[in-house]
């Protein structure tokens, strides 16, 4: 259903180009729910704002292919894409506390993306908007229907959000890391509606977040980014079972765990280098796990499928066992 | 909203009284007073008859007893006679706050609507030609003083060309309230109203330009864009109902400040406002006038802040007010 084939975004800092998406393609299929997980920085919001088109084109070049619906989505003019937008291709956002008017009630909020795509009389459209709040499952929703943004909590807001995602019945949906503004008892619920309404709609979602409880919860399949790249690909389960790529395995590693007890949370070394100063050549991650030595990556790493749906970036994953500092050390004297 | 208003009005009542005092006080400390400046310039009035007249004016009583007369009267629409017109000070000015109100409310309404879309263009097209031509205008709109920019209006279109009238209000052969007296009327009015709105617009397209390019930055309105909200629209709609925020808000003052500060316009254009009728009065130590004009300014002032504060209320629902 959305195709994309190698995307590079590339954001203008200091007169210059630089690229925060860098070379992705990616498929995602009807009804499925494909995440994309990573660090901050590493290009997860960049690539969603480019499927959306929403990057201002002064600052920002966007290159490669976006297909969806058998259209080129990185082709068509701004007049066509907000034929597609809003009506099969919808998102949701973030921050639930800025995302929305403040000076718009919510009912007219939610009805807007429908004047513009569909056919429906104003009484329709209330009728509509009305039944979209109660899927959402906000109880008072006549009067939620009047009220405005800053009257509402978070939470509330964010259903707001994704009621009007679902204006138009879209057939695939961004939701840009739709849980982080949020409590976690609040999150849990969000999860539990998208899940309940995903299945209900079968809408394609991409779902952009760092956390991989939230992966877990609901995704089909999994895309590991770093540093603009994917680094790896895999049905969720593998992913959780067998994760490959050493970056990959360190974000698990990253987690607290209740089953297995350790003193110290372990800590992946060092920042994802920022898009200016990026090494663009060899395996990106290599410069935070300095004990894999330099032979063990692959000069030109490509994505290798490994397993049936398995994909793996740079050949180091072989090689790679996780240093708690300590062995580091011993390595480190060792060498000297 | 009607209980507000209703709060916000009877709010105004000490501030009135306050403003009164003040008024009053201030209008007494001028050196001189009606007496003297009614006989300025005629010696043979001798300091005795002079004590006389004031005497019979009670302008020799205490200020508490004078203000009390002078309030009482004032709330009966009587603020005395003028010294200097010799005619009751209402009468004076009903004539004149009739063409101030023609003269500020036209300056006005033909100021938003230059600065409003310029401001628009501006704020959407950043950066462009249109933009700093915009930007251009306003810097020197702001660094041009209104008594040069208004002389340079009278000489190029009132003395040149000969196209506008020059001065004055209204043509005194033409009947009042037929079609020709009030077409006549916006004639004379279009000199003064453009020397000043074409100086006023600064403010206004600067605010709407911060403005917009804050709010184009909003996550809202990339919200809308999502949507699939056509970008005039996005502008429209969206970014434009945010960023009049401010300016909704200066409307209530714009008008405080036309009535009071239209003074410049109307020396110029000769044009028989309460502006030059103020510096007359100042002139001829005219009391009665003087404390009368800054009253109705005053009130102005109070009456503008609450407009605003309604208005404000109204075009933002985040607002509430106690």
């Amino acid at each position: 259903m959305l195709t994309i084939h190698n995307l590079r975004t590339s954001f203008r800092i200091n007169g210059r180009f630089h690229r925060a998406v860098d070379g992705i393609s990616l498929t995602i299929h009807r009804n499925e729910v494909l995440a994309i997980v990573g660090e901050s920085g590493c290009g997860k919001s960049a690539l969603a704002l480019s499927i959306m088109g929403l990057h201002p084109p002064d600052q920002t070049a966007v290159e490669g292919s976006i297909g969806f619906l058998g259209r080129d989505l990185l082709q068509l003019s701004t007049s066509e894409l907000n034929q597609i937008r809003g009506k099969q291709l919808a998102m949701i956002f973030q921050d639930p506390m800025t995302a929305l008017h403040p000076l718009w009630k919510v009912g007219r909020q939610i009805e807007e993306p429908m004047k513009y795509h569909t056919t429906l009389s104003t009484k329709q459209r209330k009728q509509r908007t009305l039944e979209l709040l109660k899927r959402v499952g906000i109880q008072k929703y006549e009067h939620v229907y009047q009220q405005y943004p800053h009257e509402l909590s978070g939470g509330m807001r964010q259903r707001i959000l994704i009621a009007m995602a679902l204006a138009c019945d879209p057939v695939l949906l961004v939701a840009d890391e739709p849980t982080t503004a949020l409590d976690v008892t609040v999150q849990a619920q969000i999860l539990e509606l998208m899940k309940e309404l995903q299945q209900q709609s079968q809408t394609g979602i991409l779902l952009i977040t760092h956390d991989l409880g939230v992966v877990a919860e609901m995704a089909d399949r999994v895309a590991v980014m770093y540093a603009g790249e994917i680094v790896e690909l895999a049905p969720v389960n593998e992913l959780f079972h067998q994760p490959r790529h050493p970056y990959t395995q360190s974000l698990f590693h990253s987690l607290p765990s209740s089953i297995e007890k350790r003193q110290k949370l372990h800590v992946i070394e060092g920042v994802v280098p920022a898009i200016e100063n990026l090494e663009r050549t060899g395996c990106r991650f290599a410069a935070r796990i300095p004990w894999i030595t330099e032979e063990n990556h692959d000069a030109e790493p490509v994505l290798q499928e490994i397993a049936p749906g398995h994909f793996v970036r740079c050949s180091c994953y072989r090689h790679f066992y996780l240093s708690d500092g300590k062995e580091e050390k011993d390595a480190s004297a060792a060498a000297t | 909203m009607l209980t507000f208003i209703l709060k916000r009005t009877l709010l105004m009542i000490p501030q009135l009284l306050l403003l009164s005092i003040l008024i009053f006080f201030l209008a007494k400390q001028m050196p001189g007073d009606a007496v003297s400046g009614a006989f300025m310039g005629k010696p043979n009035v001798s300091a005795e008859q002079m004590e006389k007249i004031r005497e019979q004016h009670g302008l020799n009583d205490p200020w508490i007893v004078q203000y009390g007369r002078w309030i009482r009267d004032a709330l009966h629409g009587d603020f005395g006679q003028s010294f200097v017109h010799k005619q009751p000070v209402t009468q004076l000015l009903a004539g004149r706050i009739e063409n101030t109100i023609w003269l500020s409310v036209s300056t006005l309404v033909v100021t938003y609507s230059i600065a409003i879309p310029l401001g628009m263009i501006a704020g959407r097209w950043t950066r462009s030609w249109a933009d700093q031509f915009i930007v251009t205008y306003n810097y020197i709109s702001f660094a041009t003083p209104v008594f040069v920019f208004a002389l340079l209006m009278l000489y190029v279109f009132g003395f040149v060309l000969n196209w506008f009238p020059s001065g004055g209000s209204v043509d005194i052969r033409i009947a009042e309230e037929t079609p020709e007296y009030v077409l006549d009327k916006l004639k004379h009015l279009v000199l003064p109203v453009l020397s000043g709105s074409l100086l006023l617009t600064y403010s206004t397209v600067q605010y709407l330009r911060n403005e917009m390019i804050d709010t184009k930055m909003k996550d809202f309105v990339k919200t809308a864009r999502a949507k699939g909200v056509p970008e005039n629209a996005v502008y429209r709609n969206h970014i434009l109902r945010h960023s009049i925020l401010p300016i909704a808000a200066f409307l209530g003052y714009e008008i405080t400040g036309l009535i009071a500060g239209s003074v410049f316009i109307e020396t110029i254009f000769s044009y028989p406002g309460l502006g030059r009728l103020f510096i007359d009065s100042i002139m001829t130590r005219d009391f009665t006038v003087v404390t009368a004009l800054v009253l109705i300014s005053g009130a102005a002032v109070i009456v503008g802040t609450m407009l605003s504060d309604i208005i404000l209320r109204i075009a933002d629902p985040r607002i509430r007010f106690g």
